[in-house]
């Protein structure tokens, strides 16, 4: 089973809550803006990522999705 | 690799973006009660009531029927839809400002008449949308644009405990206080919203819910810094738990 990490660039709004909450430090915000002009979260260490979905449980705006697919290559 | 889970959008949220400020907790709120109206098969017999106050434009993000309510009005609106159509599940969303303050009356008598709607109240200590003007739940000393030298609670009292105000009614009814500060307070926050839908389904009794929230742009902070000023301050007053169950 693998897992696939989303984070949906142009819903973020940079608020940073994932980043604060993120268990193994995975998260960053960017230092580019996206089209609304926020700073968006980014996995900076996705080697690390163990997806808890604790940053999908924070996130105020739906922006951080996990799927789950049948790939065995992660 | 160790078993790590899945996440989606649940389907009673719309894919529209919202017009919340960075940080705002709002939008957990919003997913909260969205997994609840999934979680039990309603959102096809669900009609919400948005209130006056940020969540204003609440309709646009909910896939299910919804009501615009005049100021704090929610709870009389809700009364009237959910008498006539008793089998429809009916929620209000509602801030301080709204709730607390201008539809006090209403929310007491919808509480005490045993009225079986659900209530969400996202109590955020300010009023957020009209530019941070000092709610009833403001805290001793807290800045807002009324009160620019900090609430003084000898002129305008204590903040109001709404929880636990509706729970010393005599009516039956469930009235809890959660958080979304911390990834335990939203875990939590999901369980109680949920069980006040699930009363709502049974037709138990009238259901209330306090949702701690923040307000990061009003209150001046970070939407980190927002957290932790809510966790010292307003947890330590406004306790979480369940003050009534139905019997």
């Amino acid at each position: 089973m693998a897992y696939e990490h989303c984070i949906e660039t142009e819903r973020c709004k940079g608020c940073g809550l994932c980043v604060a909450v993120c268990p193994k430090n995975v998260l960053e915000l960017a230092t580019e803006v996206n089209t609304k002009g926020y700073f968006p979260a980014f996995r900076a260490r996705p080697d690390d990522c163990i997806y808890c979905a604790i940053c999908c449980n924070m996130c105020p705006d739906v922006a951080i999705t996990i799927a789950a697919s049948e790939d065995e290559s992660a | 690799m160790a078993k790590g889970k899945t996440f989606s959008k649940p389907k009673a949220l719309s894919d529209a973006h919202t017009h919340y400020c960075p940080g705002c907790t709002h939008g957990i709120i919003h997913r909260l009660v969205a997994e609840a109206i999934d979680d039990l098969g309603i959102r096809g017999r669900t009609v919400g009531v948005a209130p006056v106050g940020c969540a204003v434009l609440a309709y646009n993000y909910f896939n299910c029927d919804f009501q615009e309510a005049a100021h704090g009005r929610a709870p009389a609106m809700a009364t009237g839809i959910k008498r006539v159509r008793p089998d429809l599940m009916v929620f209000t969303y509602q801030g301080d400002g709204d709730l607390a303050s201008i539809g006090l009356g209403e929310i007491v008598h919808a509480a005490n008449r045993g009225e079986k709607f659900t209530t969400i109240f996202v109590n955020n200590a300010i009023y957020g949308m009209t530019g941070g003007q000092m709610a009833p739940t403001t805290m001793p000393d807290q800045r807002t644009t009324t009160s620019p030298f900090g609430r003084k609670a000898d002129e305008v009292g204590m903040p109001m405990r709404m929880a636990e105000l509706l729970a010393s009614l005599a009516t039956p009814a469930y009235v809890t206080r959660q958080a979304v500060l911390r990834p335990k307070h939203i875990n939590k926050a999901r369980k109680a919203i949920k069980q006040a839908f699930t009363y709502q389904v049974a037709s138990r009794c009238f259901t209330f819910v306090e949702v701690v929230s923040t307000c990061p742009t009003n209150w001046g902070m970070t939407p980190t810094d927002a957290i932790d000023w809510a966790e010292e301050t307003l947890l330590p007053y406004y306790p979480l738990g369940e003050f009534k169950v139905p019997e």
